[in-house]
């Protein structure tokens, strides 16, 4: 009992950290048409970014880490809403050039991250309590895992409410049905997709930061190793769908987690086995539209 | 490539520019019969021979080189026939090779795979595992890896093809990724994890193995480039290779005709793979190891870069690309190394001293402003100015259908 609540409450915590990936890369996605190659680098250079801080700001007090979190968003946001801007905005409805853009974006700027901060991994450490275990029905659990949790389902509900509730996300919501309809109703769809972008990046960068204190560590490597599996959750979850994409990146982080214990090390594999499979049966993804 | 139905003037654009380089630059696979109608005669049957001849002679000299004293200072460390030079020639050979299998998936069916990496690390792991695990001979032990290759690309291409666009780029995103992280776990200790396999030369002949043989792998590189791309050609311009293209410019239109795409992709997709194979197993013993970064997604973005610097849907264009990345790559990687850089002030040595970071500034630059690559802009140089803005359209178009 107590394994399945410890691989569950892990589990839980991996697939935050693919949700806060994934919802950026599907919600660009899902608007734009661009696939996002560059998804990553916002991801590494957030946690960076979160890293520096802490590091200078002393690393073992909420109130740093709170302020990495904010620092590695702003920074990804930042960073995400640039590469709108200077790159993919030359490119609009040239989907494939924009894909090769991010993707020599994504090179570009992961040998940048290699040559300021050094290939090997950093090793960090956040608040005390993040080291602790909480003990539920039996199983010691790190307590980094709730906080991604927790993070993730905030950023969940506030992306819910921006989409749902306000005017800019009425827009995003009606450019995912169709967007040459906004635009003959005269709205510049534009803003949105810069928009759009900086919501991915923050979640992205967000996440990174997360990602650092799950894993312990940075690394140039860290975005990419990550982007792999958001893309398989958002292909899953089905192109363009938020809650498709939170789905599935529970699930996909579940079937890992228990793959990985009980059929000795295979979460990878049967993670593409679902992609396959879901692809055979339901080639649009869990809560796609149907094409 | 180009849409020739709605375009009068491209009809005429093979025999106005047939090109310098080769015949090939911009003409898309769907045009040749039109091409073979329109400008026979002397002139063009001149042409193809001077194209062939041209071609002929510049394998000729490519295989004569090891014998040669030829000196190219800054690129090439040393006289054609040290084994260094050759090592370096080679690998060019290898990734131009290999790009041309890339090609037959983008450039000619429009088919964006960031997985293509699997089929090459297939090929090298494969023969690698083999020949170490089993006790059989280069030749048999080549086959089997094929057999196996053959039926890796038919699942996964079958899997694949459900979907298209850019969910059928993620997909053999997947299914590499999947490849790369079984080869690092390691598996039964066959693939020697994260720190790569070395080749185990106990059945190898003779002739391969040394550094002084390194100029029989050359020859044996040069004979891999010369035959993907006569399969690449012929399969280009075989009734597949037309469907192929038909499905890049408009899949809908293909299906409405009452042709299926799904098995002339799946065809295609399996080509590209095995070919890819091919030359992964030459580099396999050009490298005398594997190493997983050969199977990363890494590898499929660097033969995406290439295809692309060169030229998407030209063949010479990937063989260009292919020779320019490596040369290039090998040359900055001198330069990062060099003293010059390490006496730059920071903000000018880190980029500086990181190749993927100039390699990738290239391509963004070459993308955002070079649409075709370096074969277009050849191209582009020798048409006229309106000429000029009608291929540069096209080659949007091209890229554009890709999708």
């Amino acid at each position: 009992m107590s394994t399945i609540v410890l691989l569950t409450v892990t589990g839980l915590g991996l697939g935050a950290l693919y949700f806060l990936v994934a919802s950026g890369l599907s919600l660009i996605y899902g608007l734009m048409g661009v696939l996002n190659f560059a998804h990553g680098s916002f991801l590494t250079l957030g946690a960076f970014a979160g890293w520096e801080f802490a590091r200078r700001a002393g690393a073992d007090n909420w109130w740093t880490f709170l302020g990495s979190l904010l620092v590695g968003a702003v920074v990804g946001a930042l960073f995400a809403a640039f590469t709108e801007f200077v790159l993919i905005r030359k490119l609009y409805e040239r989907h494939i050039e924009q894909v090769l853009v991010t993707v020599g974006l994504s090179l570009a700027s992961v040998a940048l991250f290699d040559g300021i901060w050094g290939t090997d991994t950093i090793h960090i450490s956040g608040p005390e309590w993040f080291r602790e275990t909480t003990g539920i029905l039996g199983a010691q659990i790190s307590n980094d895992r709730f906080v991604a949790i927790i993070a993730a389902v905030l950023v969940l509900l506030g992306l819910v409410f921006f989409l749902k509730r306000t005017r800019y996300g009425m827009i995003i919501r009606a450019g995912v049905e169709s967007r040459s309809m906004v635009t003959a109703l005269g709205i510049d769809v534009r803003k949105a997709f810069t928009l759009v972008f900086a919501i991915g990046g923050a979640a992205a960068g967000l996440g990174g930061v997360l990602a650092s204190h799950y894993f312990q560590y940075v690394s140039p490597l860290l975005g990419g190793s990550l982007l792999i599996f958001a893309f398989i959750v958002t292909v899953i979850g089905g192109l363009g769908s938020l809650t498709g994409a939170a789905i599935a990146s529970v699930v996909v982080a579940l079937l890992q987690q228990f793959a990985n214990f009980y059929l000795n090390g295979t979460g990878d594999f049967v993670v593409v086995v679902a992609l396959a499979l879901v692809l055979l049966f339901r080639p649009s993804g869990l809560l796609g539209r149907k094409s | 490539m180009t849409t020739s139905k709605t375009d009068p003037q491209s009809e005429a654009q093979p025999a106005a520019a047939g090109s310098a380089s080769a015949g090939e630059t911009a003409v898309g696979a769907g045009q040749r019969p039109r091409k073979a109608k329109h400008d026979g005669g002397a002139a063009a049957g001149g042409r193809s021979l001077l194209t062939w001849g041209a071609g002929g002679a510049g394998v000729v000299l490519l295989a004569l080189l090891p014998l040669l004293n030829l000196s190219l200072p800054g690129v090439l460390p040393g006289p054609t026939y040290t084994p260094g030079s050759l090592q370096l020639l080679a690998m060019c050979m290898l990734m131009a090779a290999a790009a041309l299998s890339y090609h037959l998936l983008l450039g000619v069916t429009g088919l964006l795979s960031f997985g293509h990496a699997l089929y090459f690390g297939a090929g090298v792991y494969g023969l690698g595992v083999i020949l170490d695990t089993f006790d059989i001979p280069l030749l048999p032990a080549m086959g089997l890896t094929l057999l196996l290759v053959i039926v890796l690309a038919h699942v996964v291409g079958a899997v694949g093809l459900r979907v298209t666009g850019i969910p059928f780029a993620m997909v053999t995103l997947a299914f590499a990724e999947a490849g790369h992280v079984l080869v690092g776990r390691n598996p039964g200790q066959a693939t020697g994890g994260e720190e790569g396999l070395t080749l185990a030369t106990e059945n190898l002949p003779e002739a391969l193995l040394g550094v002084a043989n390194t100029r029989n792998l050359y020859w044996l590189a040069l004979i891999v480039l010369l035959v993907v791309f006569a399969v690449v050609t012929w399969v280009q311009y075989s009734r597949a290779g037309h469907v192929a293209a038909a499905v890049r410019e408009n899949e809908l239109r293909v299906r409405v005709i009452g042709v299926q795409p799904y098995l002339v992709k799946l065809l295609v997709f399996v080509v590209g793979g095995v070919l890819a194979s091919a030359v992964g197993m030459v580099y396999l013993l050009l490298q005398s190891g594997a190493v997983p970064r050969s199977l990363s997604a890494d590898f499929t973005i660097t033969l995406l870069v290439m295809v692309v610097l060169g030229g998407v849907g030209s063949r010479w264009g990937a063989i260009i690309g292919g020779v320019f990345y490596t040369l290039l790559d090998q040359r900055l990687t001198a330069l990062a190394q060099s003293e010059a850089i390490a006496g730059l002030p920071d903000i000018l040595r880190i980029p500086l001293s990181e190749p993927l970071f100039i390699l990738g500034t290239l391509f963004i630059l070459v993308v955002l402003f070079l649409p075709g690559g370096i074969t277009g802009a050849v191209h582009r140089a020798t048409l006229s100015r309106g000429q000029r803005r009608q291929a540069a359209a096209r080659q949007r178009q091209a890229l554009e259908n890709a999708e």
